[in-house]
C-alpha cells in the first residue's frame, strides 16, 4: 500500500492518494497512513500515467542503440506508463510472431506497457498489406499500424489499408512524406536556410498534401486516420479543416518540434537531423497553437536511438531522429505549460487521455479517481534539471537537448500501483511477477 | 586564419589581403624555378572524397610551389559505403601529422564537420551544394585583373544555381568585396529562399545581358549544367523527372550564344568555372573568344590556392612579408 500525501491531480487543490494493490483505493485529506509506504508530495503534480503514441525501442535488430528493456527504463524516468513500439524493426514488425516477440520482451521489462505496432505493409515496402488481422488478434492485439519512417505513398495501399483495420477498431498512423516531393535525401527543411546550406530540402508540402489526401481517404471510407509527427502549419490548417468537417482523424507532434527550430541546423551537426526536419519559426507556433486548441491530440516523441557512428557523418549521411523519452514532458512544460498554452489537465490530455485513446490503450490515461488503475505520474514542477546525454537511461546518447536546463523532474511513476520510478530513479522491474 | 570553410568567413579586408598575396604569388609562374620555401617542412593532405582533377591538381601544385609536402588521398565511398564514420576516416588521416587537410566532400557541411574533430587546419575544396570557397577567391582574382577593384561592378552568374557550390561562394564573396550580383536561371534551377541572397534575379538571361534587369554588365559567369540533372532521355535517369526539359531548350533559353555574347559589353569577360559542356551552356564561341578568361582562372587557382595555403598553414602575418618571393635555393 502508498500512500502519496500532498499531492497536486492534474494541478488542482491538494490531497492525499492511496493506492492498494493496482488501483487507487482512496482521495481525500489527511488519509490514514497505517501500513503504507508514504511519498510526501509537498504539493507536486501528479498525472495520469503518459501514454506515448511513437517510439522506436530497436528491439529486435538493433539492441547496440536500444533495446525493449532499456527503452523502457528511460520510458518509465520519463514518466510514461505505457509506450507504442515501431514496426521498423529488423526484422520487420509485420507479422504475429514479432510483435509478439516485442510485447513479451515489454512485459518482461515490466517498467511500462509495450504496446507495438504492426507495419501496415509487409516488409515496410509500400506494396501489400501485412497481416494486419493476424497483429491484431495476437497476444500483443496490436490497434495502431504504421509504416512509419515510411509514407504509405500509394493510394490505393493507403485506401485499403484504412478499409481492412476497421474490424479491429485499429488506426493507421502515417509517416505523411510524398517520397516524389521529399525523398529520402532530403533532410532539412526547404527554405532560405537550406538553400544557403545546400541541403537537399524537404518543403513543408511534401507532408501537407499527403494529409489533404489521406483525410479525404478517411472520409472516404469512414475509417480512423492518424498522423504522426505533423510538422507544419500547413498541416495543422488542413488538419483543423478536416476536423471541422467531422472526419476521423487525430494527429500528434513531437516535443522537439515544438520546441527547436531549422536554424540550429546552421552547423551542419547531425544531432539535429530528424525527419520530419525542425521547421521554422511560425511553424513551431503554429504547432503550439494546434496542439493547445486540439487540433493536434498528442504529444509523441518519435524517440529514435542511433549509435554515435550513424551520426559521425556528413549531414545529409547521418541518420535520422533523436532521443525523446526521458526529455518530453520537460518540453511539454516549457513550451505550453509554462507559455500558458496548457494547464496541467490540458497536459494531462494530450500526454495521457488522448494517446491512449488513439491507441485503444485500456486503463491508461484514465481519471484520477477511486477504483481507476494506479497508472500515475508524479511530478516536481519546481525543479529545472540539466540534461546529459550520458545520465540518460538509453542505451544510444543523441538528445538534441544536451547542455539545456528542462522544467519538471518526474518523482516517481506507478504501473498498475507499483513504483517503476521512486525519488527520481528506476524502481526494481519487478515485470509481471507481480506487485509488491 | 584558422581554417578557410566558407566565403561568408572572409571580410573584405581579409578577402583583399589573400588577392594581394595572390597576385605575388602568380609572379612566380613567369619564373623558371617555381619554389618558394614558405611551408618547407609543412604537409598538406588533400582529402578528397569526390573525384576532382582540376581543383585537386590546382591545390596539389600550389602546395608543392609553397616547398610543402603534398599527399593525396583519395577517399571517395570510403565512408558510408564502406560503414567507416566520415569522424574516424578524417581523424584516421589527421592522425598520419598532417599540418592542414584540404577536404572536398559530396555532402554541404562535410568539410565544417571535419574541421570540428581534426585539430589541424582544414580547407574547403568543395562541399556538396554548399560551398567552393577557394573557387570564389579565384573568380574574384581573375575579374579584378580584368575589370579592375569590384565594388560597384556587376557580375551576372548563369546556371544550375541551385545545386552550385561555385554560385553560392561567389555570391557571398562578390557582395563582401562591393558587387553587384544578378543571379539568371530557370525557377526550377534557383535556389530556395533565394530572395534572401543579397542579390538580384532574373529568369530571363537576354534582358540581363542588355542591362534592362540590373543594369550594365561588368562580367558573366556561366556555370556548368550537369547533364544527370534533365529529365527523360538521354539524362541516365529514366523516370527522373528534369529540372528542364532537354538539352536544346536550355541552350536556347540560358545558354552563352554568339548572339547573347553580342549583347555583353565589349570588355565583359566571360568566366566558366570548368568543366564546359559546349552547347549547352556556353557555345564555342563564347568559350574560346576573347572574353573568354576561362584559362586564366585555371591558373589564378593556384595562385590563389598558394595564397590560402600561405595565410591558413603558414599563419601569415596580415600582409605578406616583403621578399616573399623569393627562389628558394
Amino acid at each position: 500500500m502508498i500512500l502519496l500525501r500532498e499531492v497536486s491531480p492534474l494541478g488542482g487543490e491538494r490531497t492525499d492518494v492511496r493506492i492498494d494493490g493496482s488501483a487507487i483505493a482512496e482521495i481525500g485529506v489527511n488519509l490514514d497512513a497505517a501500513g503504507a509506504q508514504v511519498i510526501e508530495g509537498h504539493g507536486m503534480i501528479l498525472l495520469p500515467g503518459l501514454v506515448d503514441l511513437h517510439t522506436h525501442l530497436r528491439e529486435p535488430g538493433r539492441e547496440d542503440t536500444e533495446t525493449v528493456a532499456t527503452g523502457s527504463a528511460a520510458a518509465a524516468l520519463g514518466g510514461f506508463t505505457a509506450v507504442h513500439a515501431m514496426a521498423n524493426t529488423n526484422p520487420v514488425a509485420d507479422n504475429a510472431e514479432i510483435v509478439d516477440l516485442v510485447h513479451k520482451l515489454g512485459e518482461q521489462a515490466g517498467l511500462v506497457d509495450v504496446r507495438p505496432v504492426g507495419a501496415v505493409s509487409k516488409g515496410l515496402a509500400g506494396e501489400q498489406l501485412a497481416e494486419i488481422g493476424s497483429m491484431a488478434r495476437s497476444a500483443a492485439g496490436v490497434r495502431v499500424f504504421s509504416d512509419d519512417g515510411r509514407c504509405v505513398s500509394d493510394a490505393r495501399l493507403m485506401r485499403r489499408a484504412l478499409e481492412y483495420v476497421k474490424p479491429f477498431d485499429a488506426v493507421i498512423a502515417q509517416h505523411a512524406q510524398d517520397p516524389r516531393l521529399a525523398d529520402h535525401g532530403a533532410c532539412a527543411h526547404e527554405g532560405e536556410l537550406s538553400g544557403r546550406l545546400g541541403l537537399p530540402g524537404w518543403p513543408g508540402v511534401a507532408e501537407e498534401s499527403v494529409i489533404a489526401r489521406d483525410v479525404m481517404l478517411a472520409a472516404h471510407t469512414g475509417s480512423r486516420l492518424h498522423v504522426c509527427h505533423v510538422s507544419t502549419a500547413g498541416s495543422v490548417e488542413v488538419l483543423r479543416w478536416a476536423k471541422a468537417r467531422g472526419i476521423d482523424v487525430t494527429a500528434e507532434v513531437t516535443p522537439h518540434h515544438l520546441l527547436l527550430t531549422c536554424e540550429l541546423l546552421t552547423g551542419y551537426d547531425p544531432i539535429f537531423k530528424v525527419n520530419p526536419p525542425l521547421r521554422p519559426e511560425p511553424d513551431v507556433q503554429a504547432l503550439r497553437a494546434g496542439l493547445a486548441d486540439g487540433t493536434i491530440d498528442a504529444v509523441a516523441t518519435d524517440h529514435a536511438p542511433h549509435a554515435p557512428h550513424d551520426k559521425d557523418h556528413a549531414f545529409a549521411d547521418a541518420a535520422f531522429g533523436m532521443l525523446g523519452l526521458q526529455t518530453a514532458l520537460g518540453v511539454v512544460i516549457e513550451t505550453m505549460v509554462r507559455t500558458g498554452a496548457l494547464d496541467w489537465a490540458g497536459l494531462a490530455d494530450r500526454m495521457s487521455v488522448r494517446p491512449a485513446a488513439i491507441g485503444r490503450l485500456r486503463g491508461h490515461g484514465r481519471p484520477i479517481a477511486v477504483g481507476e488503475p494506479a497508472n500515475l505520474t508524479l511530478l516536481d514542477p519546481a525543479v529545472d534539471w540539466l540534461v546529459d546525454p550520458a545520465g540518460l537511461a538509453s542505451i544510444a546518447s543523441n538528445t538534441p537537448f544536451a547542455g539545456r536546463r528542462l522544467p519538471g523532474q518526474v518523482r516517481a511513476t506507478f504501473l498498475r500501483g507499483r513504483p517503476t520510478v521512486l525519488d527520481g530513479t528506476l524502481g526494481e522491474p519487478a515485470g509481471e511477477r507481480g506487485a509488491r | 586564419m584558422k581554417h578557410l570553410l566558407s566565403a561568408a568567413d572572409l571580410t573584405a579586408e581579409t578577402a583583399g589581403q589573400l588577392l594581394d598575396t595572390a597576385e605575388q604569388m602568380d609572379a612566380i609562374q613567369a619564373r623558371e624555378v617555381k619554389k618558394l620555401p614558405a611551408l618547407r617542412g609543412r604537409t598538406v593532405v588533400n582529402l578528397f572524397f569526390e573525384d576532382s582533377t582540376r581543383t585537386r591538381s590546382s591545390f596539389e601544385i600550389a602546395g608543392k610551389w609553397l616547398s610543402a609536402d603534398v599527399i593525396n588521398v583519395s577517399a571517395k565511398g570510403s565512408s558510408v559505403s564502406k560503414g567507416e564514420s566520415l569522424r574516424d576516416t578524417a581523424l584516421t588521416v589527421a592522425a598520419l601529422g598532417v599540418d592542414a587537410l584540404v577536404v572536398r566532400h559530396n555532402a554541404s557541411g562535410a568539410v565544417q564537420r571535419v574541421a570540428d574533430w581534426v585539430g589541424c587546419h582544414v580547407i574547403n575544396a568543395g562541399d556538396g551544394t554548399h560551398e567552393h570557397p577557394t573557387q570564389a577567391l579565384l573568380d574574384a582574382f581573375t575579374l579584378r585583373r580584368h575589370v579592375g577593384e569590384l565594388a560597384g561592378r556587376h557580375v551576372v552568374i548563369v546556371g544550375d544555381l541551385a545545386h552550385s557550390r561555385v554560385a553560392r561562394s561567389n555570391v557571398l564573396l562578390l557582395r563582401t568585396l562591393g558587387a553587384e550580383v544578378t543571379l539568371v536561371a530557370p525557377p526550377t534551377l534557383m535556389p530556395a529562399g533565394v530572395a534572401g541572397w543579397n542579390c538580384q534575379t532574373s529568369w530571363d538571361l537576354d534582358a540581363t545581358l542588355a542591362g534592362k534587369v540590373a543594369g550594365d554588365v561588368d562580367a558573366v559567369m556561366m556555370l556548368r549544367v550537369q547533364r544527370e540533372r534533365m529529365g527523360g532521355a538521354g539524362s541516365g535517369r529514366a523516370g527522373e523527372v528534369g529540372y528542364f526539359p532537354t538539352e536544346r531548350e536550355y541552350a536556347l533559353g540560358y545558354g552563352l550564344s554568339p548572339d547573347r555574347l553580342a549583347l555583353l559589353p565589349d570588355r565583359a569577360p566571360v568566366l566558366h568555372p570548368g568543366p564546359m559542356n559546349r552547347g549547352l551552356e556556353i557555345s564555342s564561341a563564347a568559350a574560346d573568344g576573347d572574353r573568354s578568361v576561362v584559362l586564366d582562372q585555371v591558373r589564378a587557382g593556384v595562385a590563389v590556392r598558394m595564397a590560402v595555403l600561405y595565410h591558413v598553414v603558414a599563419g601569415a602575418p596580415e600582409t605578406a612579408p616583403a621578399g616573399l618571393i623569393e627562389v628558394s635555393a
